[in-house]
């Protein structure tokens, strides 16, 4: 095993994949590689994903983990899936407000608000 | 006023006119960090607020990656020269590459609709949004930044 923690970790409920960042930073360069290559497997898996991202965790991010969130609600329109980011803190959330990208994602306040979103 | 402020002691060098922090990196991303690392304990120290220190803390991570990727464009021969002076009542950052530099007005504006899905841009919104100054000079080699620590806000 490696010794480094994973970046994320990946539950399922019902037909969603629950993604929470491990790492209060979503800030490096290789973390956000990292972060991304995952994500992209867990759309890939399903013909129609749906993607719940859980922020509860992170304090901090930059514009590169913003390219690749985007990068990520790109691919998952691209197959038709559903895309939900929730538990978003007040610091993170006005990074959002700033760039008007909580007009291009789905936000939900709480993670039980979020999977109650989802169209079947 | 200057120089009234009671800084105490400090580990880094304080006072002064001059900034007290200065480093000359390699375009690699760890040496960014680490003064990254450097700059923010010098803001922690001078007890900056968590709105103003998560302001510098974005804004210093975007100038520094513009700087070491979009300037040098990773290239170890170039480096980044970085000045900061941080005291109780504000925190001043001067960030130089040496890359082709850039035009402000030639960079897209990245909340319009055409441009929001684009995975780029947003750093430089970033730095003007978080900072109270923000200016590049030597053709865009050079960003001067500024963050005034505003208590109780």
């Amino acid at each position: 095993m490696s010794e480094t923690m994973p970046p994320l970790s990946v539950t399922t409920l019902k037909d969603v994949r629950i993604v929470e960042f491990t790492n209060s930073k979503i800030l490096d360069e290789a973390n956000i590689a990292d972060i991304g290559a995952t994500l992209n497997t867990l759309i890939d898996e399903r013909p129609q994903p749906k993607l719940l991202l859980d922020f509860a965790t992170v304090e901090h991010l930059s514009s590169a983990a913003l390219g690749m969130l985007i990068n990520v609600n790109n691919r998952v329109k691209q197959k038709n899936g559903q895309l939900r980011l929730a538990n978003i803190g007040p610091h993170i959330l006005e990074v959002f407000v700033i760039t008007k990208l909580n007009k291009l994602f789905r936000i939900a306040t709480t993670r039980t608000e979020a999977l109650a979103s989802y169209n079947t | 006023m200057a120089g009234t402020n009671h800084n105490g002691k400090r580990p880094n060098d304080s006072g002064g006119g001059k900034p007290s922090l200065r480093f000359t990196i390699p375009s690699e991303y760890a040496a960014g960090r680490d003064v990254q690392k450097q700059i923010l304990d010098g803001v922690a120290a001078n007890g900056f607020n968590d709105q103003s220190t998560f302001a510098i803390k974005l804004a210093l991570e975007e100038a520094l990656i513009n700087a070491i990727k979009h300037g040098n464009k990773l290239d170890p021969k170039k480096t980044v020269k970085i000045a900061a002076k941080v005291t109780p009542k504000v925190c001043e950052i001067e960030i130089e590459d040496q890359g082709p530099g850039f035009s402000r007005s030639d960079v897209p504006d990245p909340t319009l609709e055409e441009n929001i899905e684009k995975c780029s841009g947003r750093g430089i919104l970033l730095i003007e949004a978080y900072m109270d100054k923000a200016k590049w000079d030597l053709g865009g080699r050079r960003l001067k930044m500024s963050k005034k620590n505003a208590p109780g806000k």
